[in-house]
């Protein structure tokens, strides 16, 4: 077989399965073996479940002959470690939970089963999800699969927090992974890995078994190379479940089918307020370029305002920590994860807290801490509500005038190791594109649009109406289609 | 509002994290950067604006009185560091 | 002037103010399905919500928000449509979140109010600050293991009711008779079983003293009292305490202690050093909950009759005095009991027969109201029997003895003694014929005046008749006979 199986997107696996041109077990083992073979230099998984993943290959394979038609039958994706996974470690990312295995398995994560999919792996990540670069995980950075044309040496980060997960479907190690979007978690580091990566609407995926960092700006969604196979993906993941009381009980519409739907005559908002003064000209260039596109596609372009965009980090940077260091309290020794003994219960605590938490986490939780505390709870907490009100009103005002929003996903390509990482500010930084999506909790994406000039994958975002996911799919297959974007990363399986 | 090293303190107490003293000070001109940061939010104009507490705008469902969770003691303590018997075990606590 | 303490500088006013905890009947916890039993084995009765496992949410029960809602409504309270959960944030061994959803802001309900009714026949109306729901914490054991604590979170995530009066109560008298006013209406309305010894009602008492005309000095709440004779002790040590403590000279601290009924003492408690800075905050993981008008107005609709209400009515209705009919309305249960005593009766009779031998039964017994001696329909049925003249009161209390003991229905008891009154003129003209003979000196006495004598004759001619005469006609007889 000349084909690379590793090499097919979700789309073409399903066809090719259906057709009987190759079996779930041997596309579970190509990318177990392509694992085998890049992971330990990646480290895009944490844990590798290779009988586990055998196994329900050959069911699926078993389902297929009998005509089984559920949509992800064979498919093989990697999980974040953030998803509680049934019997199988999970650890966010941390050495607080490196002993923890869930006796449960999260709804995202078990819908993606019921509808037959392979799960390869725990992929790697930030740990508890805090971070834009995977390099706060407790097990080590994850390396980018894609290299500088000019300085192949340079070992890039994948983004994060979903590192990991990106990193293993640039790679080829996965056909699709699941992620989890807080501030950009899903966006950045599908943009830094050149893949298609999908936020959906706060409520559209249940965070039941998602463990939590911030509760009211958690969002599960995919990671693929297409959109049509983040379509596919965010169809089986998403729907209501009443173990999430923010859930929404909303239909699921079929979104692989969106991503056929013309642009013609929608609507697209460009937000003055997102060309920073420190943009890169590459970046604006592709921005520009993507804004020719859609118009090309039929698409009017609106310039529209949100006048609070460059309040969102600082608002997130109050609402994330505050919401983590009440969500992170469980973590203390007691019922699960690590302990480290003490003189009494609150040496045990502490130790307990300071031990099995790394640096930034630590950090996260004194801010959030200090932000709900006496006498600081209306100055910070309640006024970045506030600002957070006006941040939702702004899209409210924007999705009046247009359909969709496109701006860039990232302020820059993806930097190298130990970059930024003196300056939390800078890092912070990452997420300014991002996080006001988060705010909002309105649907966005971003699609590989470019290169840079040192050949590094380059995203756009398209970001539109809660629950309308499906213009965001039409307005992202248009952007894919238009930008033929076909660059490969250099480490890949097959390669 | 910048933090002194007492206010990271009392933070890290209340957030059960050990703080060595050493770190205080490298701690604090963190948070400080950090704060002096977030300190332009006070910029906007608030003013008769209702906080917003989350992005869903639904009212809250509520479940049926059914008893149909719990009964799985040993995979409740599985994954206990300290346990006795049925119970979790922690150093003595004085009331 | 009511209560008062008298210390080494003068006199002093205590102010107290409770915070109830009510433990809300429902089957299942109020965010989780597990169970709420009590007594069953340790961490049976756990889910993974109640132990705080990685990535598990909270989805309300409700049937706990009905019971707050019928709760709001019994203390004539606001309820209010619009409602929402935080986080009271602080660590401890049996708190597994390492924070307890509660309502702090914007309560499920407002401003309400009680009547206590205090032993001089007085009333007073004790306000309520407000109700709202929140999670019970799960149960720390200390006294298993040398060194270690002992943890079951059966109890996490229970739903609670917290109500807080105002400091509207002004001595150890109006504290019980809070707690047991309270206690009657969550009872009435099958909000809370009232189960002090489990742990189903517990007070934290607010005290302070005062002198007269002062505006409120410090206060300290002691935690987790768990008995109305308890909080009535609390009260008055922790009152005397301050007292001391300010007459030496120092200052109240603000604090959370608690009772030592052994001992009879307050002492701080060292596990709640954060509680002075709890980061409350709306709880992410869940929305506003929101109480549709209609829904209100159907709970309201459906509640019982509570215990002032009932009180008027038996003393209306009955001519019942405001003692009996606040005895009898305490329970629900003694209150339903009676009235099917008295129901097509003589309600005085019924509401005497009721507090009198019947509770003395029970009580010599151990039995209680839902589990009594004697059936209401049968006790009906004696009185009955005496109504009809069948038997006399005095044969009556035999009767019901004889029920107690047997179980018979009273008339069965009175056929089978032959304890029915003899109404027979003839017998009570033979009795009284002997008795007249037996005691010429005693008829001459009477004729000569000495009136009191009569009670004799009436004494001797039942004891002859052996308590089966009936009253009047032995009366009426001895009138004629002797007059």
């Amino acid at each position: 077989m000349t084909q690379v199986l590793t090499d097919l997107t979700i789309a073409e696996a399903q066809a090719g399965l259906r057709d009987k041109r190759f079996s779930a077990e041997e596309l579970a083992l190509a990318h177990l073996h392509a694992i085998e073979t890049l992971n330990p230099r990646l480290n895009a998984y944490l844990s590798v479940g290779h009988a586990q993943a055998v196994e329900q290959a050959r069911a699926a394979d078993r389902a297929l002959a009998e005509g089984d038609t559920r949509p992800l039958l064979g498919i093989p994706l990697a999980i974040k470690d953030l998803f509680c996974t049934l019997g199988v470690r999970t650890t966010a990312g941390s050495k607080m939970l490196m002993p923890f295995i869930p006796p449960y398995e999260s709804t995202v994560t078990a819908n993606l089963l019921r509808d037959g999919a392979v799960f390869l792996g725990k992929a790697n990540m930030d740990e508890f999800a805090m971070g834009s670069s995977n390099m706060t995980s407790h097990f080590g950075p994850v390396e980018n699969p894609w290299k500088r044309r000019r300085d192949e040496s340079a070992v890039l980060v994948p983004g994060g927090s979903s590192g990991g997960s990106a990193a293993a479907v640039a790679a080829r190690l996965a056909m699709g992974a699941t992620g989890t979007d807080t501030g950009g978690s899903i966006r950045q580091p599908a943009s830094f890995c050149g893949l298609v990566g999908v936020k959906p609407t706060y409520g559209r995926c249940s965070r039941w078994g998602v463990i939590a960092f911030a509760s009211s700006l958690d969002h599960p969604g995919p990671f693929a190379r297409t959109v049509r196979d983040t379509a596919i993906l965010l169809n089986s993941m998403a729907g209501h479940d009443p173990k999430d009381s923010t859930s929404a009980d909303v239909a699921v519409p079929d979104f692989e089918k969106a991503c056929e739907r013309s642009v013609k005559g929608l609507r697209i908002g460009v937000p003055r307020e997102y060309r920073s003064d420190g943009m890169p000209g590459e970046i604006e260039a592709l921005w520009q370029q993507g804004i020719a596109w859609l118009k090309a596609a039929g698409a009017e372009i609106v310039d529209v305002s949100l006048p609070h965009t460059k309040y969102g980090l600082g608002t997130y940077y109050i609402v994330a920590p505050a919401e983590a260091s009440s969500n992170l309290a469980r973590y203390d020794g007691v019922r699960f994860g690590r302990r480290e003994n003490g003189e009494d219960l609150r040496d045990l605590y502490e130790r307990t807290r300071a031990e099995g938490f790394g640096p930034e986490v630590r950090r996260r939780i004194m801010i959030g801490t200090y932000v709900l505390s006496a006498g600081y709870y209306d100055a910070f907490y309640l006024r970045a509500q506030k600002v957070r009100a006006l941040i939702l009103r702004d899209f409210d005002e924007a999705f009046q005038r247009v359909d969709a929003l496109l701006t860039p996903t990232a302020p820059s390509a993806a930097f190298a190791l130990g970059e930024k990482m003196d300056d939390p500010i800078k890092m912070y930084l990452n997420d300014v594109f991002t996080v006001p999506a988060n705010l909002a909790g309105v649907p966005a994406a971003s699609v590989p649009a470019g290169l840079d000039s040192n050949g590094l994958p380059l995203g756009l975002q398209v970001i539109t109406r809660s629950f309308d996911e499906e213009t965001m799919f039409a307005v992202s297959a248009a952007l894919e289609r238009a930008a033929g974007f076909s660059a490969l990363p250099t480490l890949r399986a097959g390669a | 509002m910048a933090l002194d090293p007492a206010t990271v303190r009392r933070i890290a107490t209340l957030a059960r994290i050990r703080v060595e003293d050493a770190e205080v000070d490298k701690l604090q001109g963190e948070l400080n950067v950090i704060f002096g940061w977030i300190e332009q939010l006070n910029e906007v104009d608030v003013t008769g604006v209702a906080p917003l507490t989350g992005a869903s705008h639904m009212a809250m469902k509520m479940r049926e009185d059914v008893v149909n969770d719990g009964g799985y003691p040993e995979r409740i303590l599985f994954n206990a560091p300290d346990r006795a018997g049925e119970f979790f075990a922690v150093p003595k606590v004085v009331e | 002037m009511g209560y008062a303490l008298e210390g080494r500088t003068g006199t002093w006013e205590v102010v107290v103010g409770l915070e109830v905890h009510a433990q809300v009947v429902s089957k299942a916890k109020l965010f989780s399905g597990a169970a709420t039993a009590f007594g069953a084995e340790p961490n049976t009765q756990v889910s993974y919500v109640d132990a705080a496992f990685p990535g598990m949410l909270p989805v309300i029960n409700k049937v706990c928000v009905e019971q707050a809602v019928k709760t709001g409504l019994g203390l004539n309270a606001q309820i209010n449509n619009v409602s929402r959960f935080d986080r009271k944030n602080y660590f401890y061994a049996d708190l597994p979140a390492g924070y307890q959803i509660s309502q702090f802001e914007h309560p499920i309900v407002g401003k309400g109010e009680i009547e206590i009714e205090l032993s001089d026949g007085s009333t007073k109306a004790i306000g309520v600050t407000r109700l709202h729901l929140e999670q019970d914490a799960g149960k720390s054991l200390h006294d298993q293991h040398p060194t270690k604590t002992y943890i079951d979170l059966n109890r996490a995530g229970v739903a609670l009711m917290e109500i807080v009066s105002e400091p509207d109560i002004r001595s150890p008298e109006e504290a019980g008779a809070y707690v047991r006013k309270l206690r009657s209406i969550l009872r009435y309305l099958g909000t809370c079983d009232g189960n002090m010894e489990e742990g189903s009602l517990r007070a934290d008492v607010n005290v302070s003293v005062r002198k007269a005309g002062e505006e409120y000095r410090t206060r300290c709440e002691i935690k987790n009292v768990n008995s109305v004779r308890f909080v009535m002790q609390a009260v008055e040590v922790e009152a005397l305490r301050q007292i001391d403590v300010w007459e030496s000279g120092e200052e109240v601290r603000q604090e959370t202690r608690l009772f030592d009924p052994n001992r009879g003492v307050t002492r701080p408690m060292r596990s709640k050093e954060d509680a002075h800075d709890y980061r409350y905050f709306p709880d992410p993981d869940l929305l506003p909950l929101v109480l549709e008008q209609g829904w209100v107005d159907a709970l309201k609709a459906g509640l019982p009759e509570l215990p002032d209400a009932k009180k008027a009515r038996f003393i209306g209705d009955y001519g019942l005095s405001a003692y009996d009919a606040s005895v009898l309305v305490a329970e629900q249960a003694t209150a339903w009991f009676f009235e099917v005593v008295a129901k097509g009766r003589d309600a005085k009779q019924a509401a005497n027969w009721v507090t009198g031998d019947f509770f003395a039964a029970m009580n010599r017994l151990g039995r209680t109201i839902e589990d009594p001696p004697v059936s209401a329909e049968a006790l009906g049925r004696l009185l009955d029997l005496m109504a009809d003249k069948t038997i006399n009161g005095k044969i009556a209390k035999e009767v019901f003895e004889a029920m107690v003991e047997t179980g018979k229905d009273p008339a069965a008891i009175v056929d089978e003694k032959g304890l029915r009154q003899v109404t027979d003129t003839g017998a009570i003209d033979a009795a009284v014929d002997k008795i007249l003979a037996a005691n010429q000196d005693k008829v001459a006495e009477y004729k000569s005046g000495k009136d009191k004598l009569f009670g004799f004759f009436v004494g001797q001619t039942m004891k002859a008749m052996a308590g089966k005469g009936n009253p009047a006609l032995v009366n009426e007889i001895l009138k004629r006979r002797l007059g």
